[in-house]
C-alpha cells in the first residue's frame, strides 16, 4: 500500500496496530507521530490513518478535534508553548508569554512569516516546581526569565538554518 | 533535567534510586531492582494484596483510595482478559511528580506494574503518558525494551512460567483523559469522554476486562513496599495514611521543588522550612494544598498534617500533592479566573453543567477581573459553582466548582474590590466596555 | 426477569429487575424529564435533567442510567430536584438563541416545555450570546448550531439506529459541536431521523422549514403511500385556496407499526399531491382527437353509455379492467365487484408484485409475521430482497431487534446487501440460487456441502427454536411452497412475503385477479359469493398481458384502468390502445392516460379514507388528510359509473341499515375528530347511522363477511390500531 510516511514511520505504524487487543488503540499515538513527521494532520494523512486503524475519516476527525496537541493546520517548525497556568502565572508566566509575542512578532496561536516559529499559550505542562516554563516542540525549558527565553529562541533560530528539529 | 529537591526531613522511598542512573536496567538491578517482583511471584496473589493492605498505601492520583483494597475488588474469575493501567497523564495544575519518576526510575513503574498484574492474574499492562512527556516516553520505552531483554517481561517472566507484557502509550493533550474511565476511552482510540459508572474499572474496564488503574507514583511505590515491607512502609506515614509521597512545592516559595516527605507532614513546616518560606520576604496569603482542584486554604488554616484525612477535615483535599503557595501580592480573582480558564479549556463537553458552567464562570470571572463586574456577579458565580457541584457526569465539574466556591467564600472582599468598573487593583486592567445588563 | 418492588414519590411500583428507573417510572405514569435519554439508544447521562433523589445515595442520581432495585426509595420531584433542573436549563438558555418565534420547533420544542415547567425566566448572564450562521448540510438537513443542546440523539439514531454513522461530535468543552461526515455537508440516506429526534430546532427539515407553525396545521395520522411496509406517517395539513395542502410528513406520535422509524419517502415524498400539473377536470376525447375538459356528469354519462353499449353488444368478455397497488382495499374490492357483477367480466388484473396467491395457498394455517413481530423475533431468516432499499421499515425493525435483543439474523442474498452487517450468518448465492439453497437446507439436494459458509449457515440455522422467515419476490409459485415446507420443520415459525407498494397485498387479497375472487377463492368455486354476487362469469378472465394482446388483436373493446400506468410499465406500443375504448382514472396525464378516451381526475391515498393491508398482512386505517378541489376518490367514481350504467347501487354498495354496522366518519378525515368519537360511541352501542353509497365502510362490511381473514374487531381498527390478519 502506498503511504505518505517515511519507510521508518510506516514500518512503525504497521507494528503499532498489532500491539493492542484492538487496532483502534493505535489511533492517538499514530496521529501524534504522523503530525511530528508531516507537521500537521492533512486530509491525506487523515485518510491514510483512518484506513490503517479501520475507522471512518469522520471518527478520526472527531478524535483529532478532541486533543489539544493535534492540529489540522501547519504550525511553525518550532512550536513555542508557554505555560501560564497557576504555578507559572505566579512566577511570571504571563510576562514570558508577552515577551515571546513581542520577540516573535506574532499573537497567541500565530506563526512567524518565515514559518520557523509558532507561539501558543498552553495549560500546565508539569513543570510547576520549575516555573515559569515553556516547551518548544517536546523540549522543556524551565525557570525562565525574559533573558533566558530570548537565548533559547535565538539558539533555535540558529538551528533552523541547519534544519534540526530538536 | 528535572531533579528532586532535598531537605533533611525528606525520606527517600519512591525517590530512593533517583539520580543514580537507574534508568539503565543493570544499575536498577544492582540497586536491588526486580527483587520485589521475584518476592511477589513467591507470595502469590493473596500475599501481594495482603502486603499492599498492610502498607496503608493510598492512591497518589488524587482520590486517595486504598490501593490494596482497590486491587482486591478485581474478580478472580473473568471471561475477559484483565489489565493493569498506569496513569501517567499527570495534568493537574501544580503537579509535576510523576515526571520525575519516569525520568529517574522508569523500571520502578515497570516492576510495580508487574506486581499489580500478579495480584490479579493480569497478563498485560499499559503505561499511559501524557503527550507532552515525549522524552519520558522514550526513556520508558527503552526501559521496557531492556526489561524484555532480561526476561522480566514477555513469556515466562523470571522463569516463573507466568507471561506478562507491557505496552507504552502516549496521550495527545487532554486533562480529562487523566480521569480513569476517560483514560480507557483514550487508550481505545476514542475521544476522552468518561464512562458511565457503575460498572467500575475493577469489574469492567479496558476493552471490557477487569482493570486495575493506578497513578504512576502509586505503582512506582509498590516495589519499594516489597523492598522494605508493608508494615515498615506504613509506619513512615501517619494514621491510615501509610508511607511517604512526592510533594510538589510551587508558587511563591523561596525553594520550590519536588520533595519526598512522610504522609502527615505539617503543611506550615513544609512551606516555611522545607520550602524556605515565602520568596522575597513577602507575606503568605493562601495555599492550594493538592493541585488546582482543591479548595484554597488561608494562612490560619495551614497548621495541619498533609494526609488525606487531616486536609479533608480542614475543608480541602490532599489531591495530587501539588502545593501551590500564594503571597500577599496575588490577586485572588485573577487566580480564580486562571483556574477556571483551565477547567473551561479542559472540560470534555459531555455534560451540560460542566460544559456550560465552566464556560459561564470563565466569562463572568473575566468580566469581574477586568472591571465589567456588577453586584449580582459575585453571587451568580457562587450560584453557578454550587449548581455544578455534585451534578456533573464526572468529577471534573466538581474540580472546577469546589475551588471557585472557596475563593468566593474566603476572599469575597477582593471580588467586591473589582466591581463598579474598578477592575483588578493589581493590574488596573484596561476598562472594557461595561457589558450590556 | 424477576420483578422488583420500589417506592417512587411514595407510591409502590414494580418493574422487571434491570429496568431503568426512568422507564419504570414512565410505565407508571411518572414522567421524568430527559434530553439525552432516548428509549432504545445507548445511554449518555449527559444532560442531567433526569436527576432524582434515591435514599442512601450521596448525590442526586440520573434516572436514565440507574436500574431499579428491590426496596429502592425514590423522589422524582422536590425543591432540590427542581432547582437542579432549573439550573441546567439556565445554563442551556445562557447561549441558546431565544428565536422561538421564527424557530421551526417553536411549539414542539422540549427545551421550551422544560423552561416552562421549571421556570428559568430571569437570565443570570450578562454576556452576549455567541451567534453562528446556520449551515445547510444536505437538501433536507439544516443545522443551527447555537440551538443545539448536545443531547447526541441525532448522532446515535444515525449510527446505532440507521447504521449510517454520518454524524459525529467534534471539539470539546464549550466548543463541542455536532459534525457531518463530509466536514461541511452530509453524505447519507437522508432518512431525516436526526431531524425528527432533535428535541429542539437545531436540526430542521429543508422540506418544511419556515413554511408554517405547528399549531396552524391539522395533524392526521395515516399510512404512507409508498412501500409495502405501511408505516404510520402523520401529515401536517393546512388550508390552501384549492383544498387542504400537505405541508409536512413526520412520525409525530411514534404509535404506528414503524415505532420510532420513518424513512425519506414517508417523511418527504408527499409533494406529488401538491403538484400543479394534477388533473382536476374530467377530460373526454373529441371527434377531432383532442382531449377537452367537460363536466363530471357529461364525462360519466359518456363513459357509461359507451361501456353499456359495448357490454350489451359485444359482451362483458370484451371489456378489461386493471386495478391499482395504491388504492384502498375497499376500492380494489369494489372495482372487481363492479367488473364481475356489472360489466360481467373476469378480465381483471393489476401490476403484480409478490406471488401472494402462492403464499396464501402454501400458508394454510401457518402463522404469518406482522411487522411488529420482526422487532421481537428470536431469529430472522432473510432470503432475497434488500430491505434497506425496498422495505426501510422492515430493515429498521431488524436492526433494532439485533441491537436491543441480540436477535440472530441469517441473510442469504445474491447481492452484498447492507443488512449483512447485522447478520450472524451471511451467505452470498447466485441470483438463481434460491430454490437450490432451500432444497439443500431442506436436505433434499446437496450441491452446497462443499461450501464452508453454507454449512456453517445451515448448522447455525438448524439450532433455532423460533424463527421468522422473510422472503422477497425472488420466490414465486412452487419455490414459495417449497420454502414454507422447509420452514414448517422449525418448532415455532412465522412467515413474511415481501411485495412492493402500499397496497399490493390488499389488491391481491381483494381479488384483482382474472381467476381469483376476494380471499383467493377460485372463480370456479364461487359458491359463497352467490348470494352477494347475483351474476358471476364462470370462466377465468384474461390477465394484464393477455388483455393488451387482445387489445392489439382488436378483440378488447374497452379497457377501464384505475390508478395504474401499464403503458409506462410494460412499454406496450400505442396501436394496442387505439382500437380500444379506454377509461383512465389518475392524478396525472400519465403515459397511459394520454391514450384515454375518458380521463377522471382521481384522489390519492392521502386524500381518501379506507383501509390498506401491508405486505405482512397488517390491516390499517387510512384517513383523509389532504384535499384537492376537483378530484374524486376512485370509490366514488366507480359507484357513479355503476349508477350511470343503470346498476342497482344498493346491491353494489350495500349501505342499507340492516346490513351495515357504522360510519365512523373517517371519510371526513382531518375534520373527523367529532364524527369519530360520535361514530365510536354509536358502534359501542350497536346503533347505526344512515350511510351514503360513497362510504367505503359500507363495503367494508361485505369484505368482512366474504373474506374471513378481514373480519377483525372493527372498533380497534377504527380507533387507529393496526390489526394483524389471519392468513387469507
Ligand atoms: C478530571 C480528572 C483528572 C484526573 N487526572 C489524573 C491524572 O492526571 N493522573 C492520575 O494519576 N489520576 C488522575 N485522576 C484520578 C484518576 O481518575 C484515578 O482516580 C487515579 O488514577 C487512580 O489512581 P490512584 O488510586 O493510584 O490514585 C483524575 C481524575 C479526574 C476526575
Ligand atoms: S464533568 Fe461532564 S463535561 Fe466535565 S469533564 Fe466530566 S463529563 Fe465532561
Ligand atoms: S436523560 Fe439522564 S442525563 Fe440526560
Amino acid at each position: 500500500m502506498s503511504t505518505l510516511f517515511s519507510p521508518a514511520l510506516a514500518a512503525r505504524f504497521d507494528k503499532l496496530v498489532t500491539l493492542y487487543p484492538l487496532k483502534r488503540s493505535a489511533l492517538v499515538p499514530m496521529l501524534l507521530y504522523a503530525q511530528d513527521e508531516i507537521g500537521y494532520l492533512s486530509d491525506a494523512v487523515i485518510a491514510e490513518v483512518a484506513d490503517r486503524v479501520g475507522v471512518s475519516e469522520l471518527e478520526v476527525r472527531n478524535v483529532i478535534s478532541y486533543y489539544s496537541l493535534l492540529r489540522t493546520k501547519p504550525a511553525g517548525k518550532y512550536h513555542v508553548q508557554v505555560c501560564t497556568n497557576i504555578s507559572c502565572m505566579l512566577r511570571g508566566g504571563n510576562e514570558i508569554l508577552d515577551h515571546c509575542k513581542k520577540k516573535l512578532g506574532v499573537p497567541n496561536k500565530g506563526v512567524t512569516a518565515d514559518g520557523v516559529f509558532s507561539l501558543e499559550e498552553v495549560e500546565c505542562i508539569g513543570a510547576c516546581s520549575w516555573a515559569p516554563a515553556a516547551q518548544i516542540n517536546y523540549d522543556f525549558h524551565e525557570n525562565l526569565t525574559p533573558a533566558s527565553i530570548d537565548k533559547v529562541i535565538d539558539d533555535y533560530r540558529a538551528k533552523s538554518k541547519t534544519g534540526a528539529t530538536k | 533535567m528535572a531533579t528532586l529537591s532535598t531537605h533533611p526531613d525528606c525520606v527517600p522511598v519512591v525517590s530512593y534510586r533517583f539520580g543514580k542512573g537507574a534508568t539503565d536496567v543493570d544499575t536498577y538491578v544492582r540497586l536491588g531492582g526486580y527483587e520485589s517482583a521475584r518476592k511477589a511471584i513467591a507470595l502469590g496473589a493473596e500475599g501481594i494484596i495482603n502486603e499492599m493492605k498492610a502498607s496503608g498505601l493510598r492512591g497518589r492520583g488524587g482520590a486517595g483510595f486504598p490501593t490494596g483494597l482497590k486491587w482486591s475488588f478485581v474478580p478472580k474469575q473473568s471471561a475477559k482478559p484483565k489489565y493493569v493501567l498506569v496513569n501517567g497523564d499527570e495534568s493537574e495544575p501544580g503537579t509535576c511528580k510523576d515526571r520525575l519518576i519516569f525520568e529517574h526510575d522508569p523500571h520502578s513503574v515497570i516492576e510495580g506494574t508487574i506486581i499489580a498484574g500478579l495480584s490479579v492474574q493480569a497478563k498485560m499492562g499499559f503505561i499511559y503518558l501524557r503527550g507532552e512527556y515525549r522524552y519520558l516516553l522514550q526513556i520508558t520505552e527503552r526501559a521496557v525494551a531492556q526489561a524484555y531483554q532480561k526476561g522480566f517481561l514477555g513469556k515466562n517472566i523470571f522463569g516463573s512460567g507466568i507471561d506478562f507484557d507491557i505496552v507504552t502509550q502516549t496521550g495527545a493533550g487532554a486533562y480529562e483523559v487523566g480521569e480513569e474511565s476517560a483514560l480507557m476511552e483514550s487508550l481505545e482510540g476514542k475521544r476522552g469522554i468518561p464512562r458511565i459508572r457503575p460498572p467500575f474499572p475493577a469489574v469492567v474496564g479496558l476493552y471490557g476486562g477487569p482493570t486495575i488503574i493506578n497513578n504512576a507514583e502509586t505503582i512506582a511505590t509498590v516495589p519499594h513496599i516489597f523492598r522494605i515491607g508493608g508494615a515498615e512502609y506504613a509506619k513512615l506515614g501517619s494514621e491510615r495514611n501509610g508511607g511517604t509521597r512526592l510533594f510538589c512545592l510551587s508558587g511563591h516559595v523561596a525553594r520550590p521543588g519536588v520533595y519526598e516527605l512522610p504522609m502527615g507532614y505539617n503543611l506550615k513546616k513544609m512551606i516555611y522550612e522545607v520550602g524556605g518560606g515565602i520568596a522575597n520576604g513577602k507575606q503568605l496569603k493562601a495555599v492550594v494544598p493538592g493541585g488546582s482542584s482543591t479548595p484554597v486554604l488561608t494562612p490560619e488554616e495551614i497548621d495541619i498534617g498533609m494526609d488525606f484525612d487531616q486536609v479533608g477535615k480542614a475543608g480541602s483535599m490532599l489531591g495530587s500533592g501539588g502545593v501551590v503557595v500564594l503571597d500577599e501580592t496575588t490577586c485572588m480573582v485573577e487566580f480564580a479566573l486562571r483556574t477556571m480558564k483551565f477547567y473551561q479549556h479542559e472540560s470534555c463537553g459531555w455534560c451540560i453543567p460542566c460544559r456550560e458552567g465552566t464556560d459561564w464562570l470563565k466569562k463572568s470571572l473575566t468580566r469581574v477581573h477586568e472591571g465589567g463586574g456588577v453586584d449580582k456577579d459575585i453571587d451568580n458565580i457562587r450560584y453557578l459553582a454550587e449548581n455544578m457541584l455534585g451534578r456533573t457526569f464526572c468529577p471534573l465539574g466538581d474540580a472546577a466548582a469546589m475551588p471557585t466556591i472557596a475563593f468566593v467564600k474566603k476572599f469575597r472582599k477582593e471580588f467586591e474590590d473589582h466591581l463598579e468598573g474598578r477592575g483588578c487593583p493589581k493590574h488596573r486592567a484596561p476598562q472594557p466596555e461595561p457589558a450590556l445588563v | 426477569m424477576a420483578d422488583v418492588t420500589l417506592t417512587v414519590d411514595g407510591k409502590k411500583i414494580t418493574a422487571p429487575a434491570g429496568t431503568l428507573l426512568i422507564e419504570a417510572c414512565r410505565a407508571h405514569g411518572i414522567e421524568i424529564p430527559a434530553f439525552c435519554y432516548y428509549p432504545g439508544l445507548s445511554l449518555q447521562a449527559a444532560c442531567r435533567m433526569c436527576v432524582v433523589r434515591i435514599e442512601k445515595m450521596p448525590k442526586l442520581q440520573t434516572a436514565c442510567t440507574t436500574p431499579v432495585a428491590e426496596g429502592m426509595i425514590v423522589a422524582t420531584e422536590s425543591p432540590e430536584i427542581a432547582q437542579a433542573r432549573k439550573a441546567t436549563i439556565e445554563l442551556l438558555l445562557g447561549n441558546h438563541p431565544l428565536d422561538c418565534p421564527v424557530c421551526d420547533a417553536g411549539g414542539e420544542c422540549e427545551l421550551q416545555d422544560m423552561t416552562f415547567k421549571y421556570g428559568a425566566h430571569e437570565s443570570k448572564f450578562v454576556e452576549i450570546k455567541q451567534h453562528r450562521e446556520e449551515q445547510q448540510w444536505s437538501p433536507v438537513v439544516f443545522f443551527d448550531r447555537p440551538r443545539c443542546i448536545l443531547c447526541y440523539r441525532c448522532v446515535r439514531v444515525c449510527g446505532e439506529g440507521m447504521d449510517v454513522w454520518a454524524l459525529g461530535i467534534q471539539n470539546r468543552g464549550a466548543g463541542s459541536v455536532i459534525a457531518p461526515n463530509k466536514q461541511d455537508h452530509l453524505e447519507c440516506e437522508e432518512c431525516g431521523m436526526c431531524i425528527d429526534i432533535c428535541p429542539v430546532g437545531a436540526l430542521t427539515s429543508g422540506a418544511y422549514r419556515y413554511k408554517t407553525r405547528p399549531w396552524e396545521m391539522s395533524h392526521v395520522g395515516t399510512v404512507c403511500t409508498h412501500c409495502g411496509d405501511g408505516c404510520k406517517t402523520t401529515l401536517g395539513v393546512r388550508r390552501s385556496n384549492d383544498g387542504m395542502e400537505i405541508v409536512r410528513g413526520d412520525n409525530r406520535d411514534k404509535s404506528g407499526i414503524n415505532g420510532d422509524f420513518l424513512c425519506i419517502k414517508g417523511r418527504y415524498a408527499f409533494d406529488f399531491a401538491n403538484r400543479d400539473n394534477r388533473l382536476t377536470r374530467p377530460l373526454v376525447r373529441q371527434p377531432n382527437g383532442r382531449l377537452e375538459e367537460v363536466s363530471w356528469d357529461d364525462a360519466i354519462e359518456f363513459a357509461a353509455n359507451k361501456l353499456r353499449e359495448i357490454r350489451d353488444t359485444k359482451g362483458g368478455a370484451s371489456i378489461g379492467v386493471i386495478g391499482s397497488n395504491r388504492t384502498t382495499n375497499e376500492e380494489s374490492y369494489l372495482l372487481q365487484k363492479f367488473a364481475r357483477t356489472i360489466l360481467g367480466t373476469n378480465n381483471i388484473d393489476h401490476h403484480r408484485t409478490a406471488d401472494y396467491p402462492a403464499f396464501a395457498a402454501a400458508l394454510k394455517n401457518h402463522p404469518e409475521a406482522s411487522l411488529r413481530d420482526i422487532a421481537s423475533a428470536k431469529a430472522v431468516l432473510l432470503l432475497g430482497n434488500d430491505p434497506t432499499e425496498q422495505h426501510p421499515g422492515l430493515a429498521w425493525q431488524i436492526r433494532t431487534n439485533v441491537r436491543l435483543n441480540q436477535a440472530r439474523l441469517y441473510v442469504a442474498n445474491h447481492n452484498l446487501i447492507k443488512l449483512r452487517r447485522q447478520a450472524t450468518q451471511f451467505l452470498q448465492i447466485p441470483e438463481d440460487g434460491y430454490p437450490g439453497l432451500v432444497a439443500w437446507l431442506a436436505g433434499t439436494d446437496a450441491p452446497l456441502d462443499e461450501d464452508k459458509n453454507a454449512v456453517a449457515f445451515r448448522d447455525a440455522l438448524r439450532k433455532e427454536e423460533s424463527l421468522v422467515i422473510v422472503f422477497g419476490a425472488e420466490f414465486r409459485g412452487h419455490d414459495v411452497s417449497a420454502l414454507l415446507q422447509l420452514g414448517a420443520a422449525f418448532p415455532n415459525v412465522k412467515f413474511a412475503c415481501l411485495g412492493d407498494y402500499a397496497n399490493s397485498r390488499g389488491a391481491a387479497d381483494m381479488g384483482l385477479y382474472p381467476d381469483l375472487l376476494p380471499g383467493y377463492v377460485p372463480v370456479a368455486s364461487s359458491a359463497q359469493f352467490a348470494q352477494e354476487y347475483p351474476s358471476l362469469p364462470a370462466q377465468p378472465g384474461l390477465n394484464l398481458i393477455e388483455m393488451f394482446d387482445a387489445a392489439e388483436a382488436g378483440s378488447l373493446a374497452a379497457l377501464y384502468i384505475v390508478g395504474a400506468n401499464p403503458v409506462a410499465r410494460y412499454a406496450r406500443h400505442n396501436e394496442a390502445l387505439h382500437k380500444t375504448f379506454l377509461i383512465v382514472q389518475d392524478m396525472f396525464l400519465s403515459e397511459t392516460a394520454q391514450f384515454a378516451d375518458v380521463i377522471f381526475p382521481a384522489a390519492n391515498l392521502y386524500e381518501k379514507a379506507g383501509t390498506v393491508t401491508n405486505t405482512f398482512g397488517d390491516l390499517q386505517l387510512v384517513k383523509k388528510a389532504a384535499d384537492r378541489a376537483g378530484v374524486r376518490t376512485d370509490f366514488e367514481l366507480i359507484v357513479r359509473l355503476a349508477a350511470a350504467l343503470g346498476a342497482d347501487v344498493k346491491k353494489l354498495v350495500p349501505f342499507s341499515p340492516n346490513s351495515v354496522r357504522a360510519d365512523m366518519g373517517q371519510a371526513r378525515g382531518a375534520q373527523s375528530g367529532e364524527a369519530d368519537r360520535h361514530g365510536v360511541w354509536l358502534a359501542a352501542h350497536h346503533l347505526e347511522p344512515k350511510l351514503s353509497p360513497f362510504d367505503p365502510f359500507a363495503i367494508f362490511d361485505e369484505i368482512q363477511r366474504l373474506v374471513p381473514a378481514y373480519n377483525v374487531p372493527r372498533l380497534d381498527l377504527l380507533t387507529g390500531n393496526d390489526q394483524h390478519l389471519q392468513p387469507a
